[in-house]
């Protein structure tokens, strides 16, 4: 019951807070800059295309009701039309959300599957090898800048060692198309297809990889100083004093209190994953928002932009939200005291 | 269980300087921060008069040196117009340390002062600044940078700005923790009853109890400032050609992977060193202070 | 005395730490007979917490070392045993009760789950096996002797859902689990308001007298030594300095640290029990 409560106030936060994200955008698109019918159409374009545009796009209404209708639309799934092409930039951006949204998944398992273990093995064996090892490599991954990862990855694993592929989310030769989650993977292996799914997961490796490396050494560090804590505790060194054996005590009474940190890690730094995510898939040549996102970006086209800043937005806010959710799960605390 | 058996450290504070330095010392990844930090200052303020060849970061071709590898000549190798990479890489220090000094001149003020209010005057000024805190949090610093750049032009000081619109966040989120949890404090009350100013509470009595905690995150997001700024003008964003920039050489040194791999991936791994150096620094910093991570 | 169920002997400590040893335990001695009630009363720093965890095989050997003496359970001595054998005695034959119900209860588990592993382990390590269903009808059996009202509840319960009170009775169910011959009480209550300190040591006692165990219980505060225990061993630095019944110590303390701690107890009437008002 009080997980419910829990869960409602931290689903109105949320809403709040994206209800400020869409002012926010908004202002930025159309308070700050000039005119964004002459931006997207360029210098050249004669004083009537401009009207023209203009008038199409709504742009000589009072802000208030801009700002309205953007609002109405947001509601009903409609990003607006890009500036340029005139199409629903919602179309646009859907085809590439799952593409980005596949990557991202595939990074937080990566992060996660790998980091915590090494933050475990650090805490167990801690200042002796194992300890220094997974330490030095956290912090490496945490201070390398997520492109450059992607390209020595793209070097060692594509060009020297020819074992995985760099660009592109399947082979050119192979002809599949998304239809139900838009995630190849999991509609691969819906169709049956075995062999598309080993393509796709082939070529999520190495792009999820250089994604995941810097949230997975954050990861692996506060696991470590997380398990280090949990410790030193009392109630397990009363669990030591009643006799349960050490491997129950570590994985199952040491974890799960350990876990609530590295989650809220992995919220906090989603913002940067987001962001890095663009720079990955301009590297690895991978079919996401962030081609669609610079593309807009460079030719002006407003409408695009925001709605790409706004869908990264949402992302955000509703990963958070997982979150949150994940954390009350675990640890009673939250959600008794977050319900009240 | 009773820990009379271990004897208590003594509490350190930034007064204790002697015997902070000596336990800084004593620690080595934080000396090799210190290090590195301390000599990519240097080597960007002397950038000038420590660079063999200080005029390749003007538009100067040598095609007969282009892509060169790393000699006793050109100790980072050549690019593809036949530029000092090494000379270039110093120079662009400079922007990434500029970026850093710039974005962290705005972020750390005004997050500070932010968190402050916040966390001492409650009520609605405390819900106001956290949920501003709580939306800006919810955009992706590239993507903001990336949309500012759509919207105005993409280049250095825009894509500075952008950032820094954003970077307050986390420091706001700090000091509003820290804040909060002094506001109880017998000394603050100490200092209320005996009628001193808002002002003097928050400046002369609780700020100075944050700077532990603030000198330890502004080290550490230096590094991260470094990596997002680099980011940026990997895409393009950052400083225009043929100034250097450490992002934008890794970019335009990619096209030559993997045959002339140093003109990538050595300014990127000058951008790792320096972002390294932080990173280790701010850790060093937090064993020293024993702080503990407030979110 | 020979038939005493827990005998320590001559227990020496060191403890290394920051590259200085120090000797913190010189030599204690101290009985319990079987359903007997001692007290071990000190300061903090006089040792008895060093020695509690000596007895329950509790003290980190890396910092601590322990230099010399025996501590006989049932005639056999705990520190030559081999390992396997003291793990056997954890939580069956002597068990403790933690100082702080706050934490010494993990957060994130039930207090049905906490108990119900504890009691599987034990089982274990004596060889017996209970299944599922038979050991939590053993867990609401000890959280009703600990006088819970509604023993199911409290076992579905995290431990912030509980109040002070009911946290220290689910310490003491969990000790009482597997039916030891000795209870350890750290401080028991100490971290409770003075009533439901009271109501605690109260049920300790009942329990102990109804179950016919020893109790050892260490703390600082003389006022509960004389409710609760019917012989004191008094600590200071690292030895006993005194060791009588009870009422006799309060009546006629022989040690000069003794008479000092007993005259520290100030009095409603104000003034101390030797004296007038300072």
């Amino acid at each position: 019951m009080e997980f419910l409560l829990f869960l409602l106030r931290r689903i109105l936060w949320s809403i709040l807070v994206l209800v400020g994200l869409s002012i926010v955008i908004f202002a930025i698109a159309r308070v700050v800059p000039g005119d964004p019918a002459r931006m997207a159409l360029g210098p050249t374009a004669t004083a009537e295309q401009v009207a023209d545009l203009q008038e199409k796009l709504g742009l000589n209404k009072p802000i208030v009701e801009q700002y309205g209708l953007f609002i109405v639309g947001l509601s009903r799934g409609d990003l607006g039309r890009s500036l340029l092409t005139e199409r629903p930039v919602n179309d646009d951006i859907r085809e590439t959300f799952a593409a980005t949204f596949e990557l991202v998944l595939m990074t937080i398992t990566i992060a996660f599957v790998l980091g915590v273990p090494l933050g475990v093995a650090a805490a167990r064996w801690k200042d002796r090898w194992p300890d220094t090892l997974v330490r030095i490599l956290a912090i490496f991954a945490a201070v390398t800048p997520s492109f450059f990862a992607a390209l020595l990855l793209q070097i060692l694993a594509g060009y020297v060692l020819h074992i995985l592929p760099t660009t592109g989310r399947l082979p050119h030769n192979l002809d599949f198309v998304a239809q139900v989650t838009g995630l190849l993977t999991v509609d691969s292996l819906l169709a049956g297809r075995l062999d598309v799914f080993g393509e796709a997961l082939r070529h999520l490796l190495l792009p999820a990889t250089a994604l995941a490396l810097a949230t997975m050494g954050q990861i692996a560090r506060i696991t470590r100083s997380s398990m280090i804590d949990v410790a030193s505790q009392d109630y397990i060194e009363a669990s030591r004093a009643f006799g349960v054996p050490e491997p129950i005590r570590v994985f199952k009474y040491m974890l799960r209190p350990s876990f609530v940190p590295p989650l809220t890690i992995l919220g906090l730094e989603f913002a940067s994953l987001i962001g890095n995510a663009f720079v990955v898939e301009l590297v690895f040549a991978w079919p996401g928002m962030a081609a669609y996102g610079i593309r807009t970006i460079l030719q002006k086209d407003l409408n695009a932009v925001m709605g790409v800043v706004m869908v990264s937005g949402v992302f955000f806010v509703i990963v958070n939200l997982v979150i949150d959710v994940l954390v009350g799960f675990v640890d009673p605390r939250v959600r008794i005291r977050g319900s009240r | 269980m009773s820990t009379e058996t271990v004897p208590a450290a003594p509490p350190r504070r930034l007064s204790n300087a002697y015997q902070n330095w000596y336990r800084f010392s004593r620690n080595p990844t934080a000396v090799i921060g210190a290090t590195i930090v301390i000599l990519a200052i240097l080597a960007a303020v002397l950038a000038p008069w420590i660079t063999p060849y200080p005029e390749h970061v003007g538009a100067v071709v040598n095609f007969r040196a282009r892509h060169l590898p790393p000699s006793a000549e050109y100790w980072f190798g050549t690019d593809n117009v036949g530029r000092d990479i090494f000379s270039r890489v110093i120079f662009g220090l400079r922007i990434s340390l500029l970026l850093a000094l710039v974005v962290l001149g705005i972020a750390v003020p005004v997050g500070t002062t932010l968190g402050l209010l916040a966390g001492y005057f409650g009520g609605w000024v405390e819900i106001v600044i956290m949920r501003l805190t709580d939306i800006a949090l919810a955009i992706p610093p590239l993507v903001m940078a990336l949309a500012v750049a759509a919207v105005l032009t993409p280049d250095l000081i825009n894509s500075m700005l952008a950032i820094a619109a954003l970077w307050w966040t986390w420091h706001t989120r700090l000091i509003y923790s820290i804040t909060r949890q002094l506001r109880t404090q017998e000394f603050v009350e100490a200092a209320e009853t005996l009628g001193a100013s808002k002002l003097h509470i928050l400046f002369r009595e609780i700020l100075p109890n944050c700077v532990s905690a603030l000198a330890v995150k502004t080290s550490l997001d230096a590094g991260f400032v470094i990596l997002v700024g680099a980011s940026l003008s990997f895409l393009g964003l950052g400083i225009q050609p043929p100034t250097p920039d450490l992002g934008t050489m890794v970019a335009s040194g990619s096209a030559f992977l993997p045959d002339y791999w140093w003109e990538s991936v050595l300014p990127g791994a000058a951008i790792l060193v320096v972002a390294l150096g932080f990173n280790l620094l701010g850790d060093g910093l937090r064993d020293l202070f024993d702080v503990q991570e407030v979110r | 005395m020979a038939d005493a169920l827990l005998s320590v002997r001559n227990l020496s400590v060191q403890f290394t730490t920051y590259g200085q040893t120090n000797q913190v335990l010189h030599g204690v001695s101290l009985d319990v007979p079987a359903r007997s009630q001692i007290a071990l009363v000190g300061e903090s720093g006089s040792g008895k917490t060093v020695t509690m965890r000596a007895i329950m095989g509790l003290l980190r050997t890396p910092p601590a070392k322990i230099t010399g003496g025996e501590i006989l359970y049932d005639g056999r001595d705990l520190l030559t045993m081999p390992d396997r054998e003291r793990l056997k005695l954890r939580g069956t034959a002597m068990s403790m009760v933690f100082q702080d119900p706050m934490s010494s209860l993990n957060p994130v588990f039930t207090i049905a789950d906490q108990m119900g592993t504890i009691l599987k382990y034990a089982d274990r390590r004596l060889g017996r096996s209970r299944y599922g269903k038979e050991r939590m009808a053993r867990v609401y059996e000890v959280l009703g002797q600990v006088r819970m009202r509604d023993p199911e509840r409290v076992a579905r319960s995290y431990p912030i859902m509980l109040s002070g009170g009911m946290r220290q009775r689910v310490l003491i169910a969990m000790a009482l689990l597997s039916e030891p011959k000795l209870l350890i009480a750290d401080e028991p209550g100490t971290a409770l308001d003075v009533t439901t300190q009271a109501q605690i040591l109260k049920l300790l006692k009942d329990l102990v007298e109804e179950r016919g165990l020893a109790l050892l219980m260490i703390t600082h505060n003389l006022g509960v030594v004389r409710e609760t225990s019917n012989y004191v061993y008094v600590m200071n630095k690292g030895v006993v300095v005194e060791h009588r019944p009870t009422a006799e110590l309060f009546e006629a303390p022989r040690d000069d640290y003794t008479k000092a701690l007993i005259a520290a107890v100030p009095r409603l009437t104000g003034g101390t029990r030797f004296g007038a008002a300072a």
